[in-house]
């Protein structure tokens, strides 16, 4: 990425405290609210469209079930399938193999590049090495080259075109949300419309300076122009592309992936080489499978019925085919923390996920904060399971409280993932890690947790409680002008709630109290039995 | 009918109203109403904040507390929704400890209902008669509209309530930003959640707004004191309470 600072959620700040910047941006709030309330009244229209929806998600739910259960099978089916169409499978453990393979593979194709006759007319340059024109050139520098992008959260996750830049390739990205993020040196938001935190005018600016434009207008179709002229050149152009993947079939070792702008189209079929990089998560059993994730997967993630570009290719191009799309076809798969996933039977379904983005636009936390506050590529409900699992828990300790367990995000979810299930029991393994003997000493809301337990295991603990906080609280009451009595003050770590709320004061008589007294002066319940 | 309630552990402190209007409402409905004295909390905030251990205790309780109950009542859709989604699993994981418990939970769940739940779909109620003559928004909480699926069952027992000019809120289905502790450890993005909602409902003009959640109300009702609107909070157990009286 040019510049920026990258979202690491190794060094991202806590969830409340980015969220309170965000809270605080009113710009980026306004924006995101908007794009989130047109992209789901769309979806609403579209999905009530379907009298069936209820039972694609079930069917989507259990394909995705199916091939997560059976993921060693489906992959290594996968692999020979695409393996015997002329493609290459590459096996990434984390994220910096990722990145060294398709380093490696970006310099390859440069380099193959230069030796052929050159379209660009730029100089060839010797390959050496082991592999055929292993990226140097004949004195040693690295070669300078270029790489056109098609957009993939999965390049995000592992910051790739860092990665790319610090050898001199220069990625760049043709999706115009992304093509936004780059120019704007910005990071994406969003999981499907990475710059759905920018309006209008803030993308017009970024254009006009970073195209080098002299007059811009500001419709959509202006931009949209402005781009289209500016990736143009650059689709016909640069030989080499980097796309992600929605889908990999096992049965046929074809790669799918849907999009809306026909950039997708021409990274994928103009390029001599092309590199796919795909969690291992995303492989499905059949190309039949596609019937039903191509029907939930448009309508949940922009609202359309169907994406205006579902491209599914299968390794190399050969006989009729011959000439047509890539000639070097590799694949990359990366693990990078989700076997880990896969070893918890109760957050294992986060690896269904087939990256609609409907979870955040329906997620009213989102709304608040946009994407940024995460920390992660991957943001809102979504990101709060993904995010800390990847990680192995020790990072991102505040995501799986950055919901309010509403469940919108399940209500949406169009392959059935129980979010906030999988956050109660990820906030379970939180706690674990931060209890247990003087862990627990040290940590004010255990110590209150387990004394609060404690209380509620026992009647007389409780009526006592009851009683105690009713006369601590007292001096802390105030009169309103209609004589009722508020707390508009609490100290610590309950300062949040009256920061912004008032909390009426404990009545002089709890329910079982008033019960009792009900009782002894024999009301109706009382003589009933 | 006889029916045990179970009135959840902030409603029987903060907001003992709420369930003195849920024994009006059931014995004006001719049922005879119990409140087992040992009851104390469904085990919510510890499960929903990670602290999964110190809930697991409570189950036991709650069955001993009711496992003879011919229906149990709670007036908080959060609580019934977390009997429904957790009591089961803890259960499982409680029946070394306590043999039979897993049977006894799946044999007591269908008998527990949320408060409006029992009237509509238990009662088959659609009116229960009470009289309520003010403007009123109804509030949607999470648990209610998602976790026990109450539809529209709540608004029908309020649209037949005599005198009410009953508005619809906008936004109906968006979280107030309650979620227990979420509002305190996630304090500025629940405020902002919150103004949403405080701004839809002064929108409709209202003098009060009701949902089957004290929590939700203790939320919103924080904030419209704080801004100073008059605008009051009343549990539905309270409008289906009122009477000419
Ligand atoms: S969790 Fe579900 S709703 Fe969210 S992005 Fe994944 S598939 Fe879409």
């Amino acid at each position: 990425m040019s510049g920026g600072t990258a979202l690491n959620p190794k060094t991202a700040p806590p969830f409340p405290i980015a969220a309170t910047a965000m809270v605080g941006n009113t710009q980026l709030r306004k924006n995101v609210r908007h794009a989130t309330d047109v992209i789901q009244a769309k979806r609403a229209r579209v999905v009530g469209e379907m009298p069936d929806w209820q039972a694609l998600r079930d069917a989507g739910s259990a394909v995705r079930e199916h091939t997560i259960r059976n993921l060693p099978f489906y992959l290594e089916q996968f692999e020979r399938n695409c393996t015997a169409a002329g493609g290459h499978v590459h096996w990434a453990r984390d994220a910096a193999e990722a990145r060294a393979i398709v380093v490696r593979l970006a310099q390859e194709a440069i380099a193959r590049g230069r030796t052929a006759p050159s379209i660009a007319g730029r100089p060839a340059g010797e390959p050496q090495g082991t592999h055929p024109g292993a990226g140097e050139a004949a004195d040693g520098v690295a070669l300078q080259g270029e790489v056109i992008k098609i957009k993939s959260m999965t390049t995000e996750e592992i910051q790739l075109n860092r990665a790319l830049e610090s050898v001199g390739i220069h990625p760049y990205e043709t999706d115009l949300a992304e093509l936004i993020i780059q120019l704007g040196q910005d990071q994406p938001s969003h999981i499907v419309v990475p710059a759905l935190h920018k309006n209008r005018q803030q993308i017009r600016e970024i254009f006009l300076r970073e195209m080098k434009l002299e007059h811009l207008g500001e419709s959509p179709q202006d931009l949209a122009d402005a781009a289209r002229r500016f990736l143009r050149e650059k689709f016909l152009r640069v030989e080499t592309a980097i796309s992600g993947a929605n889908f990999l079939i096992a049965e046929t070792g074809g790669v799918c992936v849907v999009e809306s702008e026909g950039n997708g189209r021409m990274c994928l079929t103009l390029p001599k080489t092309l590199i796919t990089l795909a969690g291992i998560d995303k492989v499905v059993p059949r190309f039949q499978d596609l019937e039903v994730l191509l029907q939930t997967l448009p309508r949940s993630a922009t609202g359309e019925r169907m994406n205006p570009y579902n491209s599914v290719w299968t390794g190399v191009g050969k006989g009729y085919a011959a000439g047509d799309g890539p000639e070097h076809f590799h694949v990359v798969l990366i693990d990078n923390g989700r076997t880990e996933v896969l070893a918890d039977a109760e957050a294992r379904q986060t690896l269904h996920c087939i990256r609609c983005g409907a979870c955040q636009n329906a997620c009213p936390v989102y709304r608040e904060t946009g994407g940024h506050a995460y920390g992660s590529v991957y943001a809102g409900p979504i990101g709060a399971i993904l995010t800390p699992q990847l990680l192995g828990m020790h990072y991102a300790q505040s995501l799986p409280y950055a919901s309010s367990l509403c469940g919108a995000c399940y209500e949406v979810c169009p392959v059935k993932i129980n979010i906030p299930e999988v956050l109660v029991h990820l906030r379970g393994r939180v706690v674990e890690e931060n209890t247990g003997g003087l862990k627990t000493i040290t940590n004010p809301e255990a110590m209150a947790m387990k004394a609060a337990g404690a209380i509620f295991r026992s009647e007389g603990r409780f009526r006592a409680a009851q009683r105690l906080g009713r006369m601590g609280e007292t001096p802390l009451e105030r009169r309103d002008g209609q004589g009722q009595k508020w707390v508009s003050w609490l100290p610590g770590m309950l300062g949040g709630w009256t920061n912004v709320r008032d909390l009426r004061a404990m009545p002089q008589q709890t329910f079982r109290e008033w019960w009792e007294e009900r009782e002894r002066k024999g009301a109706p319940a009382g003589e009933a039995g | 009918m006889k029916v045990a309630l179970f009135i959840t552990c902030y409603n029987d402190t903060l907001f003992p109203e709420a369930g003195r209007a849920v024994v009006a409402v059931l014995e004006r409905l001719g049922h005879t109403v119990e409140f087992p004295a040992g009851q104390t909390c469904c085990g919510q905030m510890h499960y929903n904040t990670g602290y999964q251990a110190e809930a697991l205790p409570l189950l036991p309780r709650f069955v001993a507390q009711f496992r003879h109950a011919e229906a149990v009542v709670v007036p908080s859709s959060s609580c019934v929704t977390m009997m429904r989604e957790h009591y089961p699993g803890m259960a499982q994981r409680l029946e070394k400890e306590h043999p039979g418990i897993v049977d006894e939970v799946a044999s007591l769940l269908p008998r527990v209902w949320e408060f409006s739940e029992f009237l509509t779909k238990k009662l088959g109620l659609k009116d229960v008669g009470a009289y309520y003559p003010h403007r009123v928004t109804y509030h949607a909480s999470c648990h209610g509209l998602r976790g026990l699926a109450l539809g529209d069952g709540p608004e029908t027992l309020l649209a037949n309530v005599r005198g009410i000019d009953l508005v619809k809120l906008d936004k109906v289905e968006q979280c107030c930003g309650f979620g227990g502790t979420f509002a305190v450890k996630n304090a500025e993005v629940s405020s902002a959640m919150l103004a949403e909602k405080t701004t839809a409902v002064l929108n409709t003009r209202a003098e009060c707004v009701t949902a089957c959640d004290n929590s939700c109300l203790m939320h919103i009702g924080g904030a419209l004191h704080r801004q100073r609107t008059g605008v009051q909070t009343v549990h539905i157990a309270e409008i289906l309470a009122g009477d000419e009286a």
